[in-house]
This record gives structure tokens, sequence and C-alpha cells, in this order.
């Protein structure tokens, strides 16, 4: 237990996919100028990491590894990722159209978003348990939603301001993202200290 | 529509860079830019993917039904990074190591879908061989520029060798996950005030083809069309 929450903090925090790993950075970049864009795109992104988690997680260790096909992984991992995210998308417009509705847009979008495959993958790598991969896809989901609403938060405060001509759209948002990403090393050490 | 060979291949270079005039394929540019070998490491295996998969989807744009011509790319792309993957692991073990999780991910990098949409599938071999030359190198030509800064300033070395004033005051935080952000950003105003904001805008990109254009493609074009319904708004 004690290591499945230290899991989840560790990608939630420490490891946060979007601010000190740098996976995910285009819809970090481009949904988060509104905060309920930013959180429906990050519940979706929750989501997808999860079922393609419990659904990577198995294929990996129960067909691939067995047959001694494991260098297959990119291409089974993208496939099923793709193919799924479809099929998650004809299922909720037909079955759960209020939940489509409000996630259903960015759906699509997620499918070559580079975070959810490297989340499949480095389930992988770090060789979890199939519960830890889940709690570690969680996490990390999750702290993408962090980072999502925080940096929508700090781009409504920068429509205010005036940089300089050629700082204007991208670059200074860039920047502020640098300064968002220097606060997540706060947390770098928290999580050993608490769990020793 | 008919464009000479020099350039297919020089555009990619500078006016129409991948990564600092058109943002595409950010993640791997701020995450293996931390030091100049890691970088041009990374920028030479997404170049032997793209010219690569440019070519054969180029040979099979016949072949491949239109309906699903994305499926079909993946799969072509993804083979090709598989035997990448294979090569490094091989050959070049430091590079496999530091890359980590990179290198798999050259698969999602959308300056490969992208140009296998945009421009692979409607030109020839030769051409589309060029064309992913061209980019490839100037997505290498961007990583080892942001690579140069960061190790420089950040660790004050080049390449592992010591640079004089540099190595004595080191800036770390560069190397770190902000500078990553930072460098970046500074990198792209300092192009905008050279170009004087005229550097080519994404849709010249025609990004609407890449099937997650929709969500990088915000960044550029919709953030002005975006300021300027408010003005509209505001103006009512």
């Amino acid at each position: 237990m004690k290591l499945l929450i230290a899991i989840i903090l560790t990608a939630c925090f420490v490891n946060n996919y979007v601010l000190q790993q740098f996976l995910g950075i285009c819809p970090f970049l481009g949904v988060s100028k509104k905060v309920d864009q930013a959180t429906g795109m990050s519940l979706a992104v929750i989501f997808v990491m999860l079922v393609a988690t419990a659904v990577t997680w198995p294929l990996q260790m129960m067909l691939l590894n067995p047959n001694g096909l494991g260098y297959l992984q990119t291409i089974v991992f993208i496939l099923v990722i793709a193919s799924l995210v479809q099929l998650i998308e004809i299922f909720l417009k037909k079955y759960i159209p209020a939940l489509h509705a409000s996630l259903g847009v960015y759906l699509p979008l997620i499918t070559t978003n580079c975070a959810v495959l490297g989340v499949c993958i480095s389930n992988i790598d770090s060789e979890f348990t199939f519960v830890q991969a889940l709690f570690n896809a969680f996490g990390s989901g999750l702290g993408f939603l962090i980072a999502m609403l925080l940096f929508a938060g700090v781009r409504q405060q920068m429509e205010d301001c005036d940089p300089p001509e050629c700082f204007k759209g991208l670059p200074v948002t860039l920047i502020a993202a640098s300064i968002v990403s220097l606060s997540f090393f706060g947390f770098s050490g928290v999580i050993e200290s608490i769990f020793g | 529509m008919k464009e000479s060979k020099l350039t297919i291949l020089t555009r990619g270079l500078i006016k129409e860079n991948p990564v600092l005039v058109l943002v595409l394929g950010t993640c791997p540019v701020l995450a293996t830019s931390t030091s100049v070998p890691n970088g041009f490491g990374m920028g030479i295996a997404a170049t032997v993917v793209l010219i690569c998969s440019n070519i054969v989807i180029s040979a099979l744009k016949k072949v491949i039904p239109d309906t699903v011509r994305i499926p079909c790319y993946i799969v072509v792309i993804a083979s090709f990074v598989t035997v990448v993957q294979m090569l490094v692991k091989a050959y070049v073990p430091a590079l496999n190591e530091s890359l980590g999780i990179f290198l798999p991910l050259i698969v999602v990098n959308c300056i490969i879908l992208g140009r296998a949409e945009m421009f692979a599938n409607k030109n020839s071999i030769i051409d589309s061989a060029f064309d992913g030359i061209g980019m490839g190198l100037g997505f290498t030509i961007a990583l080892v520029l942001m690579a140069t800064i960061r190790e420089v300033v950040g660790a004050g070395t080049w390449c592992g060798f010591e640079i004089p004033v540099f190595s004595t005051h080191t800036v770390s935080v560069l190397t770190m996950a902000p500078g990553g952000f930072f460098v970046f950003g500074l990198l792209i105003a300092i192009l905008v005030k050279c170009t004087n904001g005229r550097a080519p805008k994404r849709k010249s990109f025609d990004c609407e083809g890449c099937p997650s254009a929709a969500a990088c493609g915000k960044l550029g074009s919709t953030q002005e069309s975006d300021s300027k319904k408010e003005e509209e708004e505001g103006v009512q």
C-alpha cells in the first residue's frame, strides 16, 4: 500500500510527465488556454492512460514476452492504443452520450499523444506489476491534470501582461512553462524522505 | 508544383525548420537536448526513420487505400523505429541508455507522420527522400543548436570537452527540465526578431492532415485567430 502511494506521488509530482519529463507537450501548450478545455483534455488523458495500460501490460507480459516477441513492443502498442481510442469513442457515443459530449472531442487527439505511449512503455521498463502499473498510469494522468490546470491559470494571468513584440505568443508561453516547471523541483527528494 | 530538388532539400533546413519555425515534435527536442551527443543522436535516429518512412510511403502511395492510410503510415513508421531502436541498442548502447523512452517515442513524432501525410503521399520517391533528408537535417540542426546552448552554459562542456570560462561558472538549471523550456522559448523569440515575425505560419505547412493537428495546431495559427475574434467581439 505504501509503495502504491509512493508510485502515485512520484508519477504525479516528482516525475511529472509534462513538466519534468517533457511528454505530452503539444496538448500542454495547445489546449491549456482555457480551464474547462484543459480539464476535459486531462480527464480524457487519465482515462485513456488507464485503459491503455490495462490492455498493453497483459499483452506484453502474456503474449509478447513468452513468445520472444518483445521487440514488437512499439508497433503493437501504438496500434493497440490507436484502435482502442477509436473503440472507446464509438462506445461512448452510443452508450454514454453525456460523457462523449464532454470528453469525446479530445479522444482522437490522444491517439498520437506521446504521454500515453510513454506511460505504457515505462510501465514495462520499470518492471511494475499489473496493479502498480495501473497506479502509475493513474498518477501520471493526475500529474498531467495538475500541470494543465496550473498552467491554464498562469496563462490567464499572462493575457494581461505586455511582453516585447518578439516574445508574443509561443516564446513567452514557453518561458512561463519553464518557471512552472522550476516550481516542481521543490518536490524532488520529498518522496524519499516520506517513504524512506 | 514542380520544385527543384535543391529547394526541397534546403526548405527544411531554415525556412521551414520543423522545430524552430513550425514548432513540431517539441517533446523530443526539449527532452534530449541536454547534451550535444544526445541531441545529435536523437536527430540522426529521427532522420533515418523519416527518410526511410518517406521513401516507403511514397512507393506505396498507390497501394494504400485512402481511408486507412493513417494506420498504414503508423505501421510503416513503427517498423522503422523498431529497426533503428535495435540498431542503436546493438551499436551505441550508451545512446540507448541516455535517450531511453524517447527512442521508441519517435513513432509519435508529428514531424514524421506530418511529412508522410503532407509530402510523401503526393510526391515521387526521390523527392520524398530529399524532403526526408532536408526535414531530418533541420530537426538535427535545431536539436544540436539547443543542445549546444544548454550544454555549454549549463555544464561548461561541449561534447564532453571543457570550455574555459563556462566550466567554472555553470548554470546547471539549464541542463534540467526548466532550462529546456527557457532556451526553446528564447530561441524562437530570437528567430521571430531576426525575421521580423515573417516566419511562415503553420497554416502554410498544411498541418490539417495530421491526426494530432487539432491538438497541437492550436499553438500558432488559432492563437492569432482567437485574439482577432476577441478583438472583434470587443468592437461589437
